[in-house]
């Protein structure tokens, strides 16, 4: 096995760990925020991923080009998720953790169910893109220019999101986050910034599934796989924590990239497991976590 | 008032233990007035799953810790049963004491290190750990990885729980599971156990206080409700006659052991049963008349189903009936 080889499997899954990263910082994000873990957001994946689709073969406008305007639908859908579904659930006063967990739960199997409804279940892609079957060489190491630019959007991004903190609304955000009930006191209005927020981390995973429309298959459960490794990413990076999410997130996809070469690719996801396992024992709240 | 609408705890638990002999004989007698074969499938999955939610529900109910693995244990008990029979030709009669014993292990070796984890970091952990088992198994050739095994049957027999066509015995195995795991929580919640538990579900410092240990009551909580969940397994396998890590492993399953219990009422004595009564049934009934028609909508139905009841009922479905007899109690008051 040469070193070559090593290497470009280690770089190809460092950038799918900016893939994973992306997921899971939306999924940290509302978390963070509100204490809900959105078990809808594999589908709100797929949602993404299908709305790229549609759109490129309506109007053929690249799926690179779509990402402003997917991302903001999916900001919309966000909105919209915790106005009519997760609001209600904060008044609840037994068990709210466990109503929340199921009724995204439930959203995401009326999603995926509505997917195959409309799609059916085959596999599709999008074959013909900007980027599409181009691949980047660096010396020996060649990778996939897909691959390549949804790192570089991931990397973005993050930016964005750490950017956000430094803004009046990023400010907003933190004090909801430090105490729900005491910002009422200093005009903030929580509903708002709660909406916004699940706004956010819905668009983060939707810029995400405009990046892998790119050159991942499309299917009703495609979902299912990322948010699996996201809530693994999140709990290994810290709940709550983004900075945790982007260094769990290049973590799973090294050892993703490391185990399938060395061990066996059907087994990639236990080296991920055993990672996380492995730290779990050392720092029960993950790398980062405060909560 | 409050004394008054719910009795002293004593005439509480009478009233329940002769409520659940009365469920039991109704739904002995049930299967008499449903000639249908398809229904009478219907029923006996529905008291499996009431069977393994009430498993589920004494953990993840009575003591809080939320576990999304227990499919793990369903597993443990599915295969053990199974590896029994097809290799070494042991009854499932004795399977049925391996899979619980070896899946009640399982629980109580998962909970060493989960319990050290808190809130949502407990919940990803047992979720990990399931989906972990869930692809070694799937390529451990000694137990035909993906393909999965095959009960084969000889004759109708209840030393290896073997029945063709008849669905009649399996509804009374699986009503002596559901009943059987029912008597194990009603003893729990009358018991020193049953407080300690609830103590630590409801406050970790103010039971640590009182002088309550907190790791071994989780341990012990996770065993019962691991081993209860095997067994469950062990009789599922019987019952399809074949199992492979999607069925008897998978996240799903472990999602779906733990729903009805939600549903229907977490961390009491008759949800689980009710969340099965209605969950199960919708679930099967939407598929059959749905899914086949155009692929999906079973999926949108049972989807929005769970979406309306934990909205509708966040306490589940129990407090459609507990806020009755509250108000009867107001009324005679």
């Amino acid at each position: 096995m040469s070193a070559t080889l090593i290497a470009q499997v280690a770089i190809g899954g460092l950038l799918m760990g900016l893939v994973y990263a992306v997921v899971a910082a939306g999924l940290s994000l509302i978390f963070g925020l509100m204490d809900v873990v959105n078990f809808a957001h594999g589908a709100l994946l797929m949602v993404a991923m299908y709305a790229t689709l549609l759109i490129h073969r309506a109007t053929g406008i690249d799926p690179l080009l779509q990402l402003p305007l997917v991302a903001a639908l999916l900001f919309g859908a966000g909105v919209a998720i915790y106005r009519g579904l997760i609001a209600r659930t904060l008044s609840v006063r037994v068990n709210a953790g466990m109503v929340q967990i199921f009724v995204t739960f439930g959203l995401s199997i009326f999603l995926v169910g509505a997917a195959e409804f409309l799609f059916g279940s085959d596999f599709q892609s999008i074959n013909t893109s900007l980027l599409g079957g181009h691949s980047l060489a660096f010396g020996a190491i060649v990778l996939p220019l897909p691959l390549v630019a949804s790192g570089i959007v991931a990397l973005f991004v993050f930016l964005g999101l750490a950017l956000l903190s430094r803004t009046e609304f990023g400010q907003a955000l933190e004090a909801t986050r430090e105490d729900h009930e005491a910002v009422a006191l200093i005009g903030i209005d929580r509903d708002r910034v709660f909406g916004i927020g699940w706004g956010i981390g819905t668009a983060s995973v939707g810029i995400a599934g405009v990046m892998l429309a790119n050159f991942y298959y499309i299917a009703p459960d495609v979902g299912t796989n990322f948010a699996l490794i996201a809530y693994v990413t999140v709990a290994l990076g810290g709940f709550g924590s983004i900075f945790g999410a982007l260094v769990a997130g290049l973590m799973i996809g090294l050892v993703e990239a490391l185990t399938a070469l060395f061990i066996d690719p059907a087994l990639k996801q236990i080296g991920i497991f055993m990672i996380y396992l492995a730290v779990l024992m050392i720092r029960p709240r993950g790398l980062f976590g405060q909560i | 008032m409050a004394g008054a609408a719910r009795g002293t705890l004593t005439m509480r638990r009478r009233r329940e233990i002769l409520l659940g002999a009365a469920i039991l004989v109704f739904l002995a007698l049930l299967p008499l007035g449903v000639g249908n074969v398809y229904l009478r499938g219907l029923i006996v999955l529905t008291l499996l799953y009431a069977g393994l939610a009430q498993a589920w529900n004494i953990l993840g109910g009575y003591c809080g810790q939320i576990s999304l693995g227990h499919a793990l244990y369903f597993g443990i008990g599915a295969y053990t049963s199974t590896l029994l029979l097809t290799r070494l030709g042991v009854s499932p009669l004795f399977g049925m004491f391996a899979g619980g014993v070896l899946s009640g292990g399982a629980a109580f070796l998962v909970g060493l290190p989960c319990f050290r984890l808190s809130g949502h970091y407990y919940v990803i952990a047992t979720l990990v750990i399931g989906m972990m088992v869930a692809l070694l198994a799937a390529n451990w050739d000694f137990i035909n990885a993906a393909q999965g095994i095959t009960i084969p049957f000889h004759q109708e027999s209840w030393t290896d729980l073997a029945f063709r066509t008849a669905i009649l015995p399996f509804h009374y195995v699986m009503l002596a599971y559901a009943a059987l795991i029912w008597l194990i929580a009603w003893l729990i919640e009358g018991s020193r156990w049953g407080f300690f538990w609830r103590a630590v579900k409801d406050d970790v410092a103010a039971a640590r206080s009182l002088g309550i240990s907190i790791y071994p009551s989780k341990l012990a909580a996770a065993a019962i409700s691991g081993a209860a969940t095997g067994i469950g397994g062990v009789l599922y396998a019987h019952y399809i006659g074949f199992i492979d890590p999607d069925s008897t492993l998978d996240l799903s399953l472990s999602v779906l052991i733990a729903l009805p219990a939600v549903v229907g009422g977490i961390g009491t004595l008759w949800g689980p049963l009710l969340g099965a009564a209605v969950l199960i049934p919708v679930q099967q009934l939407s598929v059959a008349w749905l899914g086949s028609a155009a692929g999906g909508i079973d999926l949108m139905v049972y989807g929005a189903l769970i979406m309306a009841l934990a909205l509708a009922r966040p306490e589940g479905l129990v407090s459609f009936f507990q806020g009755r007899a509250r108000e009867e109690a107001a009324d005679h008051g």
